[in-house]
C-alpha cells in the first residue's frame, strides 16, 4: 500500500518534467543539443590539430587558406590554422557560455518572480520596477560596455547577459505564481501550519519549474548569440577560441573578398543550429504547458 | 488621460534610473574617475575648464547632480578622439541609423504581415513545414554573419553593391537631405538593409500568423461567413485587420530595440551610425562619446516602449484604460 502511495506522485512528477516525445520539433532540438554536448565533451579527441597552432607543410611553407580536404576537413585560415579544430573547440566555449548564462537567468528570474508574485505589495512593486529598468537598457550596447570595462572574460559576458535577461523570466513566473497562490492546496498548506518559505519552495515552486526550464532553454541561444556578437566586435576573451572569435578573425582577414566560404560559413551554421534547437525545445515545452494553443 | 500621465512618469523613472546606472558605471570603473571626461592629452587649461564644468573637483554626490543637470541641458562633454562636443557627433550620425533601421523594419513588417497572414490562411499545408523552420533559422542567425555572407556573395562575389560605408569616398552633397536621397546612398544602404530585413522579418511573420489563427476563431468571422462574404474579403478585411493590431505595437518596440541592436550590422558594413560610433568609442576609450551614444540609444528604446504601450491601448479597445 505504501508503495502505491509513493508511486503516484512520482509518476505525476515524471509527467510534469517529461520532454515531449511526439513533437518532432522538440525531438530535433534535443538531438542537436545532445550532438553538440558530446562534441563539447570530447572536443580534445575530435579536434585534429591544436586550434591556435600555425601549420606549415613539409617544405616549411605556411598552410594558408588551404581548401577543405583529407588533411584539413574544413581547410585552414589565412594564418594556417585548422578551421575544423577551431570549430570543435569553439563548441565547448559556446556551451559553457550558453548553459551557465541560462542557469543564472533561469534561477534569478525564478527567484524574483516567486518572491514578487507570492509576497505582492511593495516587494512586488519594487522588483517589477527594477525589472522595467533592466528592460529599458539596450541589450547589446550594455554587454559591450560592461565587457570593455570589466575586462574581456567569458564570465563577464555571462554576468552582463544575466543582468538584462532575467526580467522576462521573472515577469512570466510572477504571473503564474499569482494564480497558483490562490489555489486550494496552498490554502490547505497554510491551514496545516506550513511556514511561508516552505509553502513558497515546496508547494508553489514545483508548479512553475516547467516555465523555468522553458525560459532557460531560450536563454541558452541568446547567450551564445550575444557572446558571438561581443567577440565579433572585438570585446571577447582573446585567450579562448569561440565561434564569434572565428568570425571576427575571418572578417578581419578579408575572408569575404577572398571568397573563402569554408572559413566563415561553418561557425554561423553552428550558431544557428544551437539557437534553433533552443527554439524547437521551447516550442515542444509550450505544447505541454499550454495545450490549449494546440488546436 | 491619467494612464498616459502614469506611463509618462514611469518612462521618466526608467530614464533616470538608466542615467544613474551609467553614471555609476563610468565613475566606478577601474582607474581615475576623471578619465570619464578628461583625456590625458588635453592641455592643463582645457583640463581645468572641464573639471569645473562637470564638477569633477567636488564630492561624488555633487558630481551626480551636476551630471543630471548637464544631461537635462544636453551637455554630454567633449569627445577625446574627435575633440568635438559629443552631442554634435551623436546627432550627426543619427540620421544614418534612423534611416537604416526604419527602412529595414518597414520592409520586414510589410513582408511579415503579408506572408504571416497567408501562412495562417494555408494552415496545415506543406508550406508551413518549409517556411516556419527557415524563418526560425534566420532569426537564430547572428546578424553579423548574415551580413558577412551577403557581403561575400552580393558585395564581393557579384560586385553589384559597395562593401561598406554610407557614401562613396569623395562624394559631396549640397545638404544632408540631398545626401540621404542620393542614388549613391541608396546603393550603400542595400546590403545592410537586406541583412537587417532577413533578421527582423521573423517576428512580425510568426506574430501575424498566430494572431490570424486566433482571430479566425472569433465570432465576427463566423458572422462574416454567415453573411456570405467571400473568403478573400473575410481574410483581408475582417481577420487581417484585427490580427495586425499587436503587430503595430511590435513595430514600435522593434524600432526602439533595433537602434541599439544595429551595433553589429553597422560594424560589418562600416555604416556610420550610432552603434558603430559606440563600438569605436568603447574600443578607443573615448568615454564621453561612449556614454553619450549609449544614452541616446537608451532614450530611443525607452521612448519607443512608451509609444508601444500607448499604441496598444489606443488600438485595441478591449484593453482597459484604467
Amino acid at each position: 500500500m505504501a508503495e502505491a502511495a509513493v508511486a503516484v506522485p512520482a509518476a505525476a512528477a515524471g509527467r510534469r518534467f517529461r520532454l515531449p516525445k511526439i513533437d518532432p520539433y522538440a525531438a530535433i532540438g534535443l538531438t542537436i543539443y545532445v550532438v553538440f554536448f558530446l562534441v563539447a565533451l570530447f572536443a580534445d579527441r575530435i579536434a585534429t590539430h591544436d586550434p591556435l597552432e600555425i601549420l606549415f607543410d613539409d617544405d616549411g611553407n605556411l598552410l594558408s587558406n588551404v581548401a577543405p580536404g583529407a588533411a584539413h576537413v574544413l581547410g585552414t585560415t589565412n594564418l594556417g590554422r585548422d578551421i575544423f579544430s577551431q570549430l570543435v573547440m569553439g563548441t565547448r566555449n559556446a556551451l559553457i557560455v550558453g548553459v551557465s548564462a541560462a542557469i543564472v537567468v533561469a534561477s534569478l528570474g525564478t527567484l524574483v518572480g516567486l518572491v514578487a508574485g507570492f509576497f505582492g505589495k511593495w516587494v512586488d512593486t519594487l522588483l517589477m520596477r527594477v525589472a522595467d529598468v533592466a528592460l529599458g537598457i539596450p541589450f547589446l550596447p550594455f554587454v559591450i560596455v560592461l565587457a570593455a570595462f570589466m575586462g574581456a572574460q567569458t564570465s563577464n559576458v555571462v554576468i552582463a547577459v544575466a543582468l538584462l535577461l532575467w526580467p522576462n523570466t521573472a515577469r512570466v513566473i510572477r504571473s503564474q505564481v499569482l494564480t497558483v497562490r490562490e489555489r486550494a492546496f496552498i490554502e490547505a498548506a497554510r491551514v496545516t501550519g506550513s511556514s511561508t518559505w516552505r509553502i513558497l519552495f515546496v508547494h508553489v515552486m514545483p508548479n512553475i519549474l516547467p516555465l523555468t526550464f522553458l525560459y532557460g532553454s531560450i536563454a541558452v541561444g541568446w547567450a551564445i548569440l550575444t557572446e558571438a556578437s561581443v567577440s565579433f566586435l572585438g570585446f571577447g576573451p582573446s585567450d579562448s577560441i569561440s565561434w564569434g572569435y572565428m568570425l571576427q578573425d575571418a572578417y578581419g582577414s578579408q575572408a569575404m573578398s577572398r571568397g573563402t566560404y569554408f572559413w566563415f560559413v561553418p561557425p554561423g551554421i553552428c550558431i544557428i543550429l544551437v539557437v534553433v534547437a533552443g527554439f524547437f525545445i521551447s516550442r515542444g515545452y509550450e505544447e505541454i504547458l499550454f495545450p490549449k494553443l494546440k488546436d | 488621460m491619467p494612464r498616459i500621465v502614469t506611463r509618462l512618469l514611469h518612462m521618466l523613472l526608467v530614464l533616470w534610473a538608466v542615467a544613474t546606472i551609467l553614471f555609476l558605471m563610468f565613475r566606478l570603473m577601474p582607474g581615475d574617475p576623471t578619465l570619464a571626461y578628461i583625456d590625458t592629452t588635453f592641455s592643463a587649461e582645457q583640463r581645468q575648464q572641464l573639471l569645473v564644468m562637470f564638477g569633477l573637483d567636488r564630492p561624488l554626490h555633487e558630481q551626480y547632480f551636476i551630471y543630471l543637470w548637464n544631461l537635462l541641458q544636453g551637455e554630454l562633454g567633449t569627445s577625446f578622439h574627435y575633440k568635438r562636443p559629443v552631442l554634435d557627433l551623436v546627432l550627426s550620425v543619427l540620421p544614418n541609423t534612423v534611416v537604416l533601421t526604419f527602412v529595414s523594419l518597414l520592409l520586414a513588417y510589410i513582408f511579415g504581415v503579408l506572408v504571416g497572414a497567408w501562412l495562417a490562411w494555408r494552415r496545415g499545408s506543406w508550406l508551413e513545414g518549409v517556411v516556419i523552420p527557415s524563418v526560425l533559422a534566420l532569426r537564430a542567425a547572428p546578424e553579423f554573419w548574415l551580413g558577412m555572407v551577403l557581403l561575400a556573395t552580393l558585395g564581393f562575389g557579384l560586385g553589384i553593391f559597395p562593401s561598406g560605408g554610407a557614401n562613396s569616398p569623395g562624394a559631396t552633397f549640397s545638404s544632408e537631405w540631398a545626401r540621404i536621397f542620393s542614388l549613391d546612398y541608396a546603393q550603400h544602404l542595400v546590403l545592410p538593409t537586406l541583412t537587417l530585413f532577413l533578421y527582423l522579418q521573423g517576428l512580425p511573420l510568426l506574430l501575424m500568423r498566430s494572431n490570424m489563427l486566433e482571430v479566425m476563431q472569433e465570432d465576427f468571422i463566423m458572422m462574416a461567413r454567415m453573411k456570405g462574404l467571400s473568403e478573400r474579403s473575410i481574410m483581408l478585411r475582417h481577420a487581417a485587420r484585427n490580427a495586425m493590431l499587436p503587430v503595430v505595437t511590435a513595430f514600435a518596440l522593434g524600432f526602439g530595440g533595433s537602434i541599439g541592436g544595429n551595433v553589429v550590422v553597422e560594424s560589418v558594413f562600416s555604416w556610420p551610425g550610432l552603434g558603430r560610433l559606440l563600438v569605436n568609442a568603447v574600443a578607443g576609450n573615448d568615454y564621453p562619446l561612449a556614454q553619450g551614444a549609449f544614452l541616446l540609444i537608451t532614450m530611443f528604446l525607452v521612448v519607443m516602449n512608451f509609444v508601444a504601450d500607448l499604441l496598444y491601448s489606443a488600438l485595441d479597445p478591449r484593453v482597459s484604460h484604467g
